[in-house]
């Protein structure tokens, strides 16, 4: 009966459906669903901008870090052995 | 110090380099060493409790890779065959040392909303249940990429189960694709984006107070 009132998807699902979308594993039906409430929700569209933004920021946690010149040794003695070195 | 990193991400890319470690190449093999060392051990961080058994765990998985290299049919991209090692010898070690580790440990458990019930109308809110009580504030994007924020996002990912954690690492730290990530860890598709929706709505949250902690 509320869903009369407020036809759209709530918000309290949408959330735990924003991983699908963002996967691209939401059925057709359920994507527009969820799209149309991105139009009319301006809070479901911050919550989708945060986790697209903070996964962003994950990706710049795997900065490169040299590996230590002891294990870089230690594993081209096993490289070398194990091709018959 | 390692040459310049090869990119791993598809099978077809692979086989040149598998072709160069089988053949004994020393530069091929501290290019793979270079780019995949680094998020191992981060990886392995996630299973045993101290860094030299992580180290330990990392340099078995190189001795097991460099013995089955041979073996290798590339039905898989490499790094997610060699992660795939790395995770079992990991969950190994982990239980030898006394961590609880069952072998559903990757499989997704019970399960909790992603965003806190309260922040949202009760069912009895005559028109608008289940919307947001108060929308998000947005986050200031250069305050995300701050060190600082950066090291508390990393810290919210340490905290995860195992399970969320590793799926986390490889998708969003690491940049993995899906299909890959199933591949080392033995998951499904579902549960991979089940336990990524689980890790990414807990860190948010993290981020939630962080940025919450710092608004003036």
């Amino acid at each position: 009966m509320s869903r009369a009132l407020s036809p759209d998807l709530d918000c309290i699902v949408a959330v735990e459906q924003v991983t699908d979308y963002l996967e691209g594993a939401l059925p057709l039906e359920a994507r527009t669903e969820f799209e149309q409430h991105l139009v009319s929700c301006p809070g479901c569209v911050i919550y989708l901008r945060q986790v697209r933004a903070q996964v962003a920021a994950s990706g710049k946690l795997a900065e490169p870090r040299p590996v230590a010149e002891e294990v870089t040794r230690k594993l081209l003695e096993m490289f070398h052995a194990s091709r018959g070195g | 110090m390692p040459a310049a990193a090869p990119e791993l991400q598809t099978l077809a890319q692979d086989s040149p380099l598998v072709e160069a470690l089988r053949a004994g190449d020393e530069r091929a093999f501290l290019g793979l060493v270079g780019s995949l060392h680094p998020a191992m051990m981060r990886f392995a961080r996630g299973f045993v409790r101290s860094e030299a058994s992580a180290e330990d765990v990392v340099q078995d998985t190189w001795a097991v890779v460099l013995e089955d290299i041979d073996r290798f049919e590339g039905r898989s991209t490499l790094r997610s065959w060699i992660f795939g090692i790395l995770g079992n010898l990991a969950r190994t070690r982990a239980t030898r040392d006394g961590r609880v580790i069952p072998l559903s440990a990757l499989e997704p458990t019970d399960g909790e909303p992603a965003v806190d019930p309260a922040e949202f109308l009760p069912p009895s809110h005559p028109r608008w249940a289940g919307h947001w009580a108060k929308w998000p504030e947005p986050w200031p994007e250069e305050q995300l990429l701050t060190r600082e924020t950066l090291a508390h996002v990393g810290d919210a990912i340490d905290r995860l189960p195992e399970g969320q954690r590793a799926v986390i690492q490889l998708r969003d730290v690491e940049g993995w694709s899906s299909e890959e990530v199933c591949e080392a860890l033995g998951l499904s598709d579902v549960n991979q984006r089940v336990l990524l929706h689980r890790a990414r709505s807990r860190v948010r949250r993290e981020i939630v107070r962080h940025v919450e902690r710092r608004r003036p």
